[in-house]
């Protein structure tokens, strides 16, 4: 049993994982309300595994996640208020209400970003990790994906990418057993994860992604040996969602007593009850660590609930740089006369203007027609 | 350093490395990495003797892995540097489409602008090598239809140069398309930093009775039609060349068919969702009351693209049907 840190420490990790808990609880039940829309992936049950991963990076270190990371977030310092109201589709969300709950991201925490595609983060993380070489910077990156993104092609390219130019990565594998709705046994010919990059030269490490602990030591293991030997590392977190792969997920690909037996290996449960055993902390410590928590969360409800929703006439903003280069561009070219590129005659002071507005749609029309053609709603 | 430029004249793949050699030069940030860039000298030799002067660091060979290498440049472009990415064939970006259509376009739009994606991604297309149905084709539309990247298809080695330096220092994420029969091609190329601006057309050639608009290499085939057109028909045609698709300078094009009535589209791509089928509609919409003929376009078969020389030739627009195309745009007008 890997050793209890510092009181501070334990603190941490504990006021951490009640956080993500108690936020992805409380993303459910607005879920359940319509406040968020589309998909929603929880991470209830594999707290551990973000935690102790992020408590074990540097602050300048990258870290790269799957659609599954309003935690991953939150762990790195985001504030959950933004976190939310990126679930909410709301402009006070970490991308504005662009991305959604697959796509948080969060460039000062070095957070960089949840992505949709399984798989499709591994190349990004080979190219942060690249940066940092370039560079002759000692940052690691972090790129966390599920079991599933282990057979996508970006996983064999880019495992081989990694161990022949030496990429400073860790790639951490959250081995849940299922990919959506997929058995592990039914979908890996290997379902020993930490074996599976043997064949590009990277070697593994399977650990306990249910306990905090273990994957704080771990990780920060395999960081040193990153950081130090200037070689990519894997390492397969055994973890566990109660809850479906998505909302929108019957779970009749396992049964009940599956999910019981994991929710014996508690991350939360478990750790809280050794901070007691060990003298570390007094259940009401744990209480009051559970209510920040719940402080935190609904105060995020509030926020996001008020938050204006995304004006229309930010429609294009941010779509791209109107720079030097390029002194402008054509919002839409099926918009009705007169077209953008003529006004764009007069660049570059109109590309001065347009980058000072980030490149918005100015509205043309006296009416603010909505509706006019080429724009889908 | 480019053994070209005692002619006087510069080939295009010379004007092309000699755009990398000096943005290279300019910028620490900026590197190349693709298939066969490095100790090869580049399959078509873009890239020749960059390794050289910019050692291993600068000048990567990749494993071939397109999807990989394109998302790394796209995470070292997240992570400020200026990457630019050589695809071998515009065929081979396929393999790499997620990246480029799912992060390098979305990326800053998703993430709101908190970061940018200041990449280059190379590629060279086209017929007329025989080199059959997986390495000939010609995707500009595929690529033209996907918000969030820029589109360049350079057509002089002057042009090449200057648009090159500009994808390389603008800070969104360009798709420049090169043509293979066009690496061979001389021109002059002005001394000095230049740099030309995306969404600027050029007039290749003026005239007031049709405008002709060809991209890539049909830009070329395009001019030699008005000449032919000219001497043969007396019709003078005005000739366009896009030389950016996003942003697409449809000013000067629509200005050009208000006063020439008539439009014509070449290019070597597929007809259906074209370049063409999409410039047709822009003109249409804008410029209806204007037309005196339906817009014709002119484009390679909607065949993949086959190997045998006569067929190949076939399945691609020539000058002669650029005048058919011409000639039906204004029967009746004379």
């Amino acid at each position: 049993m890997a050793e209890l840190p510092d009181r501070e420490t334990c603190v941490e990790l504990l006021s951490r994982m009640s956080l993500i808990r108690r936020f992805e609880e409380e993303a459910g039940r607005q879920y359940q309300r319509a406040k968020a829309g589309g998909f929603l992936h929880l991470a209830i049950g594999e707290e551990a595994t973000i935690v102790g991963t992020t408590s074990a990076m540097r602050d300048d270190d990258y870290l790269i996640g799957t659609y599954r990371t309003h935690g991953h977030a939150l762990a790195r310092g985001t504030a959950a208020e933004s976190v939310m109201a990126e679930l909410f589709g709301k402009s006070g969300g970490t991308s504005g209400g662009r991305g959604g709950s697959m796509h948080i991201f969060d460039a000062e925490k070095r957070f960089m970003g949840g992505y949709g595609i399984v798989g499709g983060n591994l190349p990004l993380a080979a190219g942060f990790a690249l940066a940092s070489q370039y560079r002759e910077e000692d940052t690691v990156t972090v790129c966390m994906f599920g079991d599933g993104a282990s057979n996508t092609g970006n996983f064999g390219e880019t495992m081989n990418l990694a161990a022949l130019w030496s990429l400073p990565v860790v790639f951490l594998v959250e081995n849940n057993l299922y990919g959506m709705g997929t058995g592990i046994e039914r979908h890996s010919a290997v379902t020993d994860l930490s074996r599976k990059a043997e064949g590009y030269g990277i070697s593994g490490e399977r650990i306990d992604g249910m306990d905090v602990l273990e994957v704080r030591d771990r990780v920060a293991a395999h960081l040193e040996i990153v950081r130090n030997e200037g070689r990519p590392t894997l390492v397969e977190a055994s973890n566990y969602r109660y809850r479906g792969h998505s909302a929108a997920d019957p779970e009749i690909y396992r049964d009940k007593e599956e999910v019981e037996e994991w929710r014996q290996k508690d991350p939360i449960e478990n750790f809280s009850k050794r901070l007691m055993e060990d003298g570390v902390l007094e259940e009401s410590d744990i209480d009051a660590i559970r209510e920040t928590a719940d402080e935190i969360v609904i105060k995020a409800v509030e926020f996001a609930d008020n938050s204006p929703e995304p004006s229309l006439e930010s429609l294009y903003d941010e779509l791209y740089v109107v720079g030097e280069t390029m002194g402008w561009y054509a919002v839409d070219e099926r918009s009705p006369e007169p077209h953008r590129g003529e006004y764009g005659k007069d660049a570059p002071a109109l590309a001065k203007e347009l980058a000072e507005s980030g490149a918005e749609y100015s509205g043309d029309d006296e009416d603010e027609d909505q509706t006019r053609p080429g724009v889908r709603r | 350093m480019s053994s070209d430029s005692k002619t006087g004249e510069i080939r295009m793949r010379g004007a092309l490395r000699d755009a990398l050699a000096e943005e290279m030069r300019r910028d620490e940030n900026v590197f190349i990495m693709g298939e066969d860039v490095g100790v090869f000298q580049g399959a078509f030799k873009v890239t020749e003797g960059l390794l050289d002067e910019f050692g291993e660091r600068r000048v990567r060979d990749t494993p071939i892995s397109e999807n990989t290498f394109v998302g790394a440049g796209v995470g070292a472009a997240m992570a400020g540097l200026r990457p630019v990415v050589e695809l071998m064939t515009v065929n081979f970006s396929l393999l790499a489409l997620d990246q480029i259509v799912n992060h390098a376009a979305a990326i800053p739009y998703m993430f709101n602008g908190h970061v940018r994606v200041p990449m280059v991604i190379r590629m060279p297309g086209g017929g007329g090598h025989q080199l059959g149905p997986t390495h000939s084709h010609s995707f500009e539309a595929l690529y033209l239809q996907v918000p969030g990247l820029l589109v360049a298809c350079p057509t002089t080695p002057a042009d090449a140069k200057a648009l090159l330096k500009a994808a390389i220092r603008d800070d969104n994420p360009v798709i420049f398309i090169e043509h293979e029969s066009l690496y061979g091609m001389k021109g002059e190329v002005p001394e000095g930093d230049h740099i030309l601006r995306f969404g600027e057309a050029a007039i290749r050639r003026e005239g007031d009775d049709v405008t002709i608009i060809g991209i890539l290499k049909m830009a070329h085939v395009a001019a030699g039609a008005a000449d032919t057109l000219s001497s043969e028909h007396g019709i003078e045609a005005e000739v366009i060349d896009p030389r950016t698709l996003r942003p697409l300078d449809l000013d000067t094009i629509l200005e050009s068919v208000r006063k020439t009535n008539r439009a014509v589209i070449v290019e070597e791509g597929w007809p259906h969702g074209g370049v063409g089928a999409n410039l047709s509609t822009l003109i249409t919409e804008q410029a209806f009351d204007y037309l005196d003929a339906p817009v014709q376009r002119v484009t390679g078969a909607d065949v993949p693209m086959p190997y045998s020389k006569r067929l190949e030739q076939a399945a691609m627009p020539h000058e002669e049907n650029v005048i058919e195309a011409v000639l039906a745009a204004t029967k009746g007008a004379r």
